[in-house]
């Protein structure tokens, strides 16, 4: 097995093993569907066309949640100096990791959105391009939240901070997130806003594992 | 981390030395503090009894004045912030640590300056106090990536660490900022796409134009000095938390 499968089985193995966090990200995930409708009104009209919105910002929210545990427990334990002095390159590590805090963190939201889509009386052709604005926009907001990870990682009380800093790099998956869900008025443009979407990912999760390592290396030595 | 066997010093390696630079460039904070005042005055002159009023805008378009100069600077500004930022990764060199950490208030401050009063312009000639078009929410977005690196710099405890860290996401906004940009024009575009704010843009008459060039002059030159005495500041408190720390240290030995 090659250094960069055993980094991401390793991920996996932990967050299998550790359980519960996943089943609370989900369950945070949904509960922010289900406290909307309490919020704006059962309106069922209202509700549909609040629901791309609802259903990203819900994804944003749990992801950032569940950031903090990306580079910090590897901090704290020394692992991480392990891994910078390992033979694999240090920034293949971080891709690694974001790849697996993606299986971790965001594919069971996107498992568990379509439960929202009911929930926020979403059309059958809006519901598949939910899921799929979410598969391919996801993968940007764990890169873009690596870097915030990376940086704080050696602040001690840095949880709050991370979420800070990554919310206002991440409004471009934000408006092209919604932008492939919602057919809106005027002519249709969630096609060329999925594109867009692709694009961001991409770009992001090309440059992040450098920019990640070189952030920890820097506050590490 | 100072490299000793440097043969001889050259300018920027002189620079490197706190006590140089603040020494080497103390005398400059006068003189730009002068400029910037007569620059100042000429432009507000200019501004309040040399230049017409808007035909359609009347006086309100005094404000102008202040705002596109503070626009330009929260731009520019975090260029300076991007510029120290490759300085301090490439070349580890300390002082563009302290310009990276002087600079971010500052730009902190021109930005939201800069939505205060196209605010306040908009009021009486568009009618509202904010609208979602696509300028201001990216001036708005980075007016948080600002306020985010402040609050990066304000968690760290040891400020030399800190900078290299900022310095990599300082570049990382950097890049992320046209993106922002185009994602917001493309958004505002798409939703409203008749609320649109067209200035008259390069056939402005000079009678305009040439208190706005002083004026922007004026306020860069007002960043200059305000940069270079924070550096100056940043520069004396870290002196004196080493010399806290060495007291410290003597306190328990003794």
């Amino acid at each position: 097995m090659s250094a960069f499968a055993a980094v991401i089985a390793r991920e996996l193995r932990l967050s299998i093993r550790t359980g519960g966090d996943v089943l609370t990200l989900v369950l945070f995930f949904v509960m922010i569907g289900v406290v909307v409708p309490f919020a704006v009104g059962p309106d069922r009209e209202l509700l549909s066309r609040l629901a791309p919105g609802v259903v990203w910002i819900a994804a944003f929210l749990s992801m950032l949640l569940g950031l903090d545990r990306l580079f910090r427990a590897d901090h704290e334990d020394g692992t991480l100096i392990l891994l910078r002095h390992a033979d694999l390159p240090f920034w293949a590590v971080v891709a690694a990791k974001v790849m697996a805090h993606w299986v971790v963190s965001a594919v069971p939201l996107i498992v568990a959105s379509p439960l929202l889509a009911v929930m926020l009386a979403l059309d059958g052709s809006a519901f598949w391009r939910v899921v799929l604005s979410l598969l391919v926009g996801t993968p940007a907001l764990a890169a873009l939240g690596a870097i915030g990870a990376a940086v704080t990682v050696s602040i001690r009380r840095g949880g709050l901070i991370a979420p800070v800093l990554i919310l206002p790099l991440a409004v471009p998956v934000l408006i092209f997130g919604v932008g492939a869900i919602s057919t809106g008025p005027g002519p249709d443009l969630s096609g060329s806003a999925l594109l867009f979407l692709a694009a961001i990912s991409l770009i992001t999760l090309a440059l992040s594992p450098f920019a990640a390592a070189l952030a920890i290396s820097s506050g590490e030595d | 981390m100072t490299t000793d066997t440097a043969p001889k010093p050259s300018f920027w390696n002189r620079l490197a030395h706190p006590g140089q630079f603040v020494a080497l460039t103390r005398p400059l904070l006068w003189p730009l503090t002068i400029i910037t005042a007569a620059l100042f005055i000429a432009g507000l002159w200019f501004a309040f009894f040399n230049s017409p009023e808007d035909y359609q805008m009347g006086d309100t378009v005094r404000i102008m004045y202040i705002h596109v100069p503070t626009a330009w600077l929260s731009q520019f500004v975090y260029g300076i912030m991007a510029v120290s930022a490759i300085g301090s990764l490439v070349w580890r060199h300390p002082m563009a640590d302290v310009s990276m950490k002087a600079a971010a208030p500052l730009g902190a401050t021109f930005t939201a300056l800069a939505l205060f009063t196209g605010s306040l312009w908009g009021r009486p000639t568009w009618g509202t106090f904010w609208e979602w078009d696509g300028r201001m929410t990216s001036t708005l977005v980075l007016l948080l990536i600002y306020l985010g690196i402040v609050a990066l710099w304000r968690a760290f405890d040891d400020q030399l660490r800190a900078a290299r860290v900022i310095a990599v996401f300082t570049l990382v906004g950097a890049i992320n900022i046209p993106i922002i940009k185009f994602s917001v024009d493309w958004w505002s575009t798409l939703h409203q796409p008749s609320s649109v704010f067209t200035m008259s843009g390069p056939h402005m008459p000079p009678s305009i134009l040439t208190p706005l060039l002083v004026m922007a002059i004026a306020f860069t030159m007002l960043f200059l000095t305000l940069h270079l005495k924070a550096m100056h500041t940043e520069v004396a408190r870290r002196r004196l938390m080493a010399l806290q720390r060495q007291a410290a240290q003597t306190g328990k030995t003794a």
